[in-house]
């Protein structure tokens, strides 16, 4: 175990920021730019899943093990909208026979 | 370069990678793959961390339940097709280029702190079960039980959307 972390010191924090931030920002580009309902949800899942990234980073960095139990309710709750959200999908799915995000725009008139 | 070093920028890479093809990808199933292929690197990336119990749990949540739901909801839709109604290209030029400001004003702002040291693991078993089991259950007890109301009152809310309308 000990030969594990000495071998760990050698990323800086940065990169673990930079890399979560651009996998974060590429699930903001997939929900601006796809129409497909399921595709716009995987990409919110990416972007979870980045700051999933950066709490367990800055916990280990830190050494304080509140950041990965935050880490395991993101995760909690995560799950809970998966469900929830697939529902939802389903539903308009069967009310619209697509699920195009584009034509959900009946609130509007 | 070390080999945990060479392994991160490894894992990073494919994980950037992976998740462009999530993004850009035609057929849905292809994206559920891609983002299979994401969670797994991100896994690579927690096990580099030593956090090994949020590694095992993200294969377990993501990788195993969230995206067969995934699966299961675009085969049962049929929605495996390629012809998806697709933006217009301003729409999607608009879009890439928010993104893209967003993530330039970020890397600036990270830019313009102090070099940040390596991260250094404190201390070498946090991140195993028996530790994060003894913080959950005796620091986060009460969220611990209101995530379980959140997932009863998921699962209902969740069938009584998806059931058929009976008139």
């Amino acid at each position: 175990m000990e030969n594990i972390t000495n071998a760990i010191t050698l990323v800086p924090l940065n990169h673990y920021i930079l890399l979560s931030s651009i996998i974060f920002f590429i699930g903001i580009i997939g929900v601006l730019t796809r129409r497909n309902a399921i595709i716009v949800f995987m990409s919110i899942e990416l972007m979870l899943n980045a700051v999933n990234l950066l709490l367990t980073a800055f916990s280990a960095y830190r050494g304080d093990a509140a950041g990965q139990v935050f880490v395991f309710f993101i995760m909690a709750v995560a799950a809970a909208e998966v469900a929830v959200g697939l529902a939802i999908i389903v539903m308009i799915y069967r009310n619209n026979n697509s699920i195009d995000i584009d034509l959900l725009n009946k609130l509007k008139n | 370069m070390t080999i945990t070093q060479s392994l991160f920028y490894f894992l990073a890479f494919v994980a950037i990678f992976s998740s462009l093809l999530v993004v850009t990808a035609k057929n849905p199933i292809h994206s559920v793959l891609y983002l299979i292929l994401t969670f797994f690197t991100l896994t690579g990336e927690y096990i580099l961390l030593n956090a090994q119990f949020i590694g095992i749990v993200n294969i377990i949540v993501y990788a195993g339940a969230i995206m067969v739901l995934f699966l299961f909801v675009i085969m049962l839709l049929n929605l495996n097709v390629e012809s998806e109604p697709q933006k217009t290209n301003l729409m999607k030029f608009i879009g890439i280029i928010t993104g893209g400001i967003g993530l330039v004003v970020l890397t600036a702002a990270l830019k313009s702190t102090d070099p940040s040291n390596t991260v250094v693991i404190q201390e070498v078993d946090m991140g195993l079960v028996k530790n994060l089991g003894q913080v959950l259950f005796k620091e986060f007890l009460l969220p611990f039980e209101i995530v379980s109301i959140l997932f009863l009152s998921a699962m209902v809310g969740a069938v009584l959307l998806a059931r058929k309308e009976t008139k």
